[in-house]
């Protein structure tokens, strides 16, 4: 299966942005459907980055960070062709890894 | 048994390295907020609080104070509640976490993010508003908290019903 992650990283003068985006429906636990049932929460908890074993940004998100988050930061330390490790966990357990390479 | 990896002898090992990294730290004044970092649980019970300032009690236990240093890029009004494009940045040095609250929304808190030494204090997302509400950006920085707020008016509600 396709990676849920899309990430763009890439560095200049010894700062590396990086954008990622992420497909999860986030439901927050709080929307109703057409037949007025509860939509189950289902969010993303927690998203880390790591560069060189290092962690370098980590998300706690709530149900209400959109549908399919988007986030962007940026960290200093990292050269072209460095690697970028990204994994989220959701409240139903559920995970997915992927690596990046900065640009 | 077949516990290996996490033997007492390992486990001895790695107090013992932990030991030495401390002493080896000697008095940094750092040291709480560092060790504090690297605690990376989920803040379970920051997202069950109702209201921004019961949100930042379980967050930080401590209470921000409005800083013109904190930056907040949020539209005036948002067509979609469903995806409203917020963005912080600070000139704070030493900012270690960054926090958004939206306090009209059934849990406020939305995301809390953590900024190691080395990341910058800017951080841009998308978040859900429920209808026209005030957004609270926390950022933490030198063990202090500091806060920016806006309101942004929301023209089709985020979060259904």
């Amino acid at each position: 299966m396709a990676s849920t992650i899309r990430v763009r990283a890439t560095s200049k003068d010894d700062v590396t942005e990086v954008q990622a985006l992420i497909q999860h429906p986030m439901d927050s636990g709080f929307v109703k459907d057409s037949k007025g049932e509860t939509i189950p929460p289902h969010f993303i908890q927690q998203l880390t980055f790591e560069h060189d074993g290092k962690n370098v940004f980590t998300a706690d998100w709530g149900g209400g960070v959109s549908k399919d988050p988007y986030v962007k930061f940026a960290f200093k330390g990292a050269k072209k062709g460095d690697e970028l490790k990204i994994s989220w966990v959701d409240n139903k357990g559920a995970t997915d890894t992927t690596t990046a390479k900065i640009q | 048994m077949t516990d290996v990896g996490f033997s007492p002898s390992r486990r001895l090992i790695l107090q013992g390295i932990g030991a030495v990294a401390l002493v080896g730290l000697g008095n940094l004044p750092f040291l709480p907020s560092a060790l504090a970092a690297a605690n990376d649980k989920y803040p379970e019970d920051a997202f069950k609080a109702k209201s921004e300032a019961d949100a930042i009690k379980a967050l930080y236990g401590k209470s921000p104070e409005p800083s013109d240093k904190v930056k907040m890029d949020a539209p005036e009004i948002a067509e979609n509640g469903a995806m409203v494009p917020v963005a912080v940045t600070t000139t704070l040095p030493d900012g270690t976490s960054i926090s958004f609250q939206v306090s009209k929304n059934p849990v406020a808190l939305v995301a809390s993010y953590k900024i190691p030494a080395g990341t910058l204090p800017n951080v841009s997302n998308r978040i859900k508003m429920a209808k026209t509400s005030n957004v609270i950006v926390v950022v933490e920085a030198g063990g202090k908290l500091y806060s920016a707020n806006k309101e942004v008016k929301v023209t089709v509600g985020g979060c259904g019903g």
